[in-house]
């Protein structure tokens, strides 16, 4: 299976969290445009990205999709 | 369609009242309002009321009804409005049309959110039920983080400054100071604002609106019959409401708003003015960067220029085209369902002379522009002096 890859076309970290996730906070959330098309809103594992970075999907959690910046 | 007139107003103070529940904030709202228009129950045709979350935050639902039989309306068509913090908005968009189309002579609007009864991380989760709760919010957003997504963004493209941002704030709470019906009366500073707590980066405290209670209403009637019930009539020129996305994925472009745009272009178009003639705005300050971009989207400023020209003064008090002279939802206070009522009737009173401290001079021209979601309803109101 080949990887799913994108950029990141905006990036936040949250601090104040909604209630299911106030014991995860700080996390890093961003819309990544996808290599396949079409962008998708997910959660960044490791270390922090900002725009333009490239990442590459580890995992779904919930139906969330986890990224990690490429190296 | 025939010329239609706001011919009274009224609200309750915004703040934090642990004594106070949903109905008695819309009553005290709705009577201040017949009485302001000297209008009595019996002669209101029909009722339209925006509420974000009543079911959520306060347990209650049919909530319509709930308040116009409270009032002394009971008969009437009464229906509630949602479309998150566009609710209100909405609600006075349906109730013009109906009496701009001759289908009703007097009606009143309301608007009512009583929010602080909840922890904050609970009303976070209940206002994220605006996004796409299928998507961006499972993964943990909020309405800070979305916006903050955006200021990132739109800091990116157009070199807007964590500065810019920060003087929206300072303008607001300098406003809301001197509004006496406003939740924070309280300046604060440049360095109050940067240094303020993070709440989803590059976002802070000072950042965000407030979490409120209140409410607001407002009658309107046929121009012709305005001068049955107020000396003071204030002439509804246009109202226009437009959609787009849920989610903040599916816009092209996260650094405007469509629905702002094509709603200001039919405001515009329907009352034969453009955005220069505009002298004083009520614009929907959810977050700083909303209200940088909202100059952008209704031509008060170039694209990407929102910040700088906030910077320069324009939009304050004494500058060329003052924006939230109530102190905004930043600091008037920000209870979602009566937020966009409520902006009609800060207009009101600017352009009836009755704003006191913070009265504009000239004001003959304004505009009310309130955004639901992360922009999927915007209903952009323009009024003027009869």
């Amino acid at each position: 299976m080949s990887e799913i890859t994108g950029t990141v076309y905006t990036e936040t970290v949250v601090h104040a969290a909604p209630e299911p996730f106030v014991n995860e906070a700080p996390y890093q959330t961003a819309i990544v445009e996808l290599d396949s098309g079409g962008r998708v809103t997910g959660r960044i594992a490791g270390e922090r990205v900002a725009i333009d970075d490239r990442v590459v999907q580890v995992e779904t959690r919930g139906g969330i999709p986890f990224f990690r910046r490429m190296a | 369609m025939r010329s239609v007139t706001i011919v009274g107003i009224g609200k309750t103070p915004f703040g934090a009242f642990p004594d106070r529940d949903l109905r008695s904030l819309a009553l005290e709202a709705g009577r201040k309002c017949m009485k302001n228009g000297h209008m009595q129950p019996e002669q209101v045709e029909a009722f339209y009321l925006g509420n974000f979350a009543g079911p959520a935050f306060a347990g209650q639902n049919h909530l319509a009804p709930y308040i116009s039989s409270a009032l002394g309306m009971a008969g009437i068509p009464s229906t509630r409005f949602e479309a998150a913090c566009a609710s209100g908005g909405s609600a006075f968009f349906h109730a013009y049309h109906a009496v701009a189309s001759g289908v009703f002579d007097v009606v009143m609007v309301a608007g009512v959110e009583k929010m602080t009864s909840q922890p904050t991380a609970r009303v976070s989760e209940i206002l994220a039920g605006a996004g796409d709760c299928s998507g961006e919010m499972r993964a943990g957003s909020t309405f800070a983080s979305l916006f903050a997504m955006i200021a990132r963004r739109h800091m990116y493209q157009f070199g807007t400054t964590r500065e810019h941002l920060a003087a929206v704030a300072v303008k607001n709470h300098a406003n809301g100071v001197l509004n006496p019906d406003a939740h924070m009366r309280k300046q604060v500073t440049m360095e109050q604002v940067l240094a303020g707590r993070p709440i989803a980066e590059p976002l802070t405290l000072y950042d965000c609106s407030l979490i409120s209670d209140g409410a607001a209403a407002v009658l309107l009637a046929p121009a012709e019959r305005a001068a049955e019930f107020t000396e003071k009539p204030v002439r509804v020129l246009a109202c226009a409401q437009a959609s787009d996305y849920v989610a903040l994925e599916q816009k092209p472009d996260i650094t405007t708003f469509p629905a702002v745009r094509r709603a200001a272009q039919k405001a515009y178009a329907a009352a034969g003015l453009q955005a220069s003639d505009i002298n004083v705005a009520e614009l929907h300050d959810c977050f700083t960067i909303a209200e940088i971009i909202a100059l952008e989207d209704l031509g008060f400023a170039a694209r990407g220029a929102g910040g700088p020209y906030t910077a320069s003064g324009q939009t304050a008090l004494t500058g060329e085209r003052p924006v939230n002279t109530s102190g905004g939802l930043k600091a008037k206070g920000h209870p979602v369902g009566a937020t966009g009522v409520a902006q009609i009737c800060d207009l009101s009173i600017q352009l009836r002379c009755e704003a006191g401290e913070r009265q504009v001079q000239r004001a003959s021209v304004g505009l009310a522009q309130n955004l639901g979601g992360s922009g999927a309803t915007c209903v952009v109101t323009i009024l003027g002096v009869v």
